[in-house]
């Protein structure tokens, strides 16, 4: 392992403190877990955990066609996303082909930040700047800029009400203000990738240990703990959401991934991946391909990426994502099936792991919804 | 963490208890516990069945992987471990103790087995 080719987040020396379990991650040296997983799991579930995200790749883009230009390059109407916004959209290919889901933060009426996986974010930013040509709008690459932290889980709004005087309870689910937190500047979202509430705080990179400190302080009565990759992993699982490089990739459209209602055809303009996309969309609704479906275990065998799903000794799917559920308490994955086998509740349904057909139940997704 | 010193190690991070009336006891080590992470299930002999030394007899499963287990010697399988196949999570909560895998009367042992400081010495490096 030659780590000295791997990027480090400011939180570096944090994690090392800590005993963090340091994994590659996109090019990044990132904590995979402090402890035991599954304790970080069950902790954002009922009380709160705090995540270095800094690897994620924030975009700025700025000027008088900012808006024109995004609703161009991406398939969602963001000139619609009121200024303190957010919306989740996705960045196609001219064929339809997804190159990366992402998060579009309006923050003021010509300036927008978009943040990619931290897998695809250089593939983002030399599509948005080629995009960006005729249009008067910069794409300025701020991956450097920010440090990442996010704090998730029912107790989150409770820790960060007592290090700011942000208005947390005006801040409505995708939405992000500018604030002061800890005395630290943050561009505050109320957004994360785990199904509870939760907040990711933008800053300085120079802030960030200091604002790691004073939430890890803000949250000890309540049981907050750091929280690797891996329980990340779990919880975006259960909540169901996508993963690039294992529900999206280039040779799906978002029709096919079942995520078609984030493309918006009605928006003004032309913008990249339209006829393909329309296409999609009418094969979809008339002879739809494989759906993506969720996969509850009866057994304990875990199902992983790239396993088949199987029926009647035939192969009528693939595994997309796959793990133990700590709320479930069993194997849960995620997978593309034929649409014949998709519905809830379908029987005879199996994962092939290792040569053995193991039996699951076919659930619409997701595994978990937070009581609200 | 330390690694008892009554026990021997193979490279494959399995341990070996000595043999009382002709029989041992195996593990993984707390190293490959910690590095597999959270074991959520523990595929073992059977009972009665013969492991060769340095063949795959089994698996290991975490949350983010599967690893095979390895046999650190050749000989009859005489008992598995039911705990830990009903609470695989004991492999790292004791993997020394209450999360021991099987219990094999040993035929053969190879000589590459380690000592405690020399296993420890193996896995710093």
């Amino acid at each position: 392992m030659s780590s000295t080719e791997l990027r480090h987040t400011a939180l570096d020396a944090v994690h090392r403190s800590l005993g963090a379990t340091m994994t590659d991650f996109a090019g990044w040296d990132m904590p995979l877990r402090y402890g035991s997983e599954r304790d970080e799991h069950l902790a954002v579930r009922t009380r709160a955990g705090l995540f270095d995200l800094s690897h994620m790749g924030e975009i700025t883009v700025t000027g008088a066609e900012a808006a024109a230009f995004l609703n161009h390059a991406l398939v969602g109407n963001i000139a619609s996303v009121g200024v303190g916004r957010a919306r989740y959209t996705m960045i196609c290919q001219a064929d339809g082909g997804i190159l990366d889901d992402l998060i579009v933060y309006r923050l003021a009426e010509t300036e927008y930040m978009v943040v990619a996986n931290a897998s695809n974010a250089q593939v983002v930013l030399d599509a948005l700047t080629e995009r960006a040509a005729g249009f008067a709008a910069e794409v300025r690459d701020d991956r450097d800029a920010y440090a990442l932290i996010a704090v998730q889980g029912p107790e989150s709004p409770g820790i960060l009400k007592s290090l700011t005087d942000a208005d947390l309870d005006g801040l409505k689910y995708y939405a992000g203000l500018p604030g002061t937190v800890a005395g630290v500047p943050a561009l505050i979202a109320r957004t994360g990738y785990t199904g509870e509430d939760g907040f990711e705080l933008f800053v300085k990179p120079e802030h960030a240990v200091a604002l790691w400190q004073a939430l890890t302080e803000a949250g000890e009565g309540v049981g907050l703990v750091p929280c690797g990759l891996s329980c990340r992993d779990t919880l975006r699982l259960e909540a169901g959401m996508p993963l690039y490089g294992h529900e999206l990739s280039t040779s799906l459209t978002p029709f096919d991934a079942g995520l078609g209602r984030v493309v918006k055809f009605d928006k003004e303009g032309d913008f990249v991946g339209r006829a393909a996309l329309a296409e999609a969309a009418g094969r979809a609704a008339q002879n739809p391909p494989r759906v993506l479906v969720g996969l509850v275990a009866e057994g304990r065998r875990v199902p992983r990426a790239g396993y088949a799903v199987v029926a009647g000794g035939e192969v009528i799917g693939e595994v997309t994502s796959g793990a133990p559920s700590p709320t479930l308490g069993k194997p849960i994955a995620m997978a593309y099936v034929d649409a014949a086998h998709a519905a809830p509740g379908t029987e005879g349904v199996g994962v092939d792991i290792r040569g053995t057909h193991e039996p699951y139940q076919v659930v619409a997704l997701p595994f978990y919804k937070r009581q609200k | 963490m330390s690694n008892p010193q009554q026990l021997r190690y193979s490279k494959e991070h399995e341990w070996l208890s000595d043999a009382q009336d002709g029989v041992s006891t195996v593990g993984i080590t707390e190293h490959a516990a910690n590095a597999l992470g959270d074991v959520v299930f523990v595929q073992l002999p059977e009972a009665g069945s013969t492991v060769t030394a340095g063949e795959t007899c089994g698996e290991l499963e975490s949350t983010k992987s599967v690893s095979d287990l390895y046999s650190p010697v050749t000989g009859e399988v005489t008992e598995v471990n039911e705990d830990v196949v009903n609470d695989p999570s004991l492999v790292n909560s004791a993997p020394f103790e209450g999360g021991w895998l099987f219990k094999v009367r040993v035929t053969e042992e190879p000589a590459e087995l380690l000592s405690a400081d020399e296993y420890t010495a193996f896995t710093a490096g």
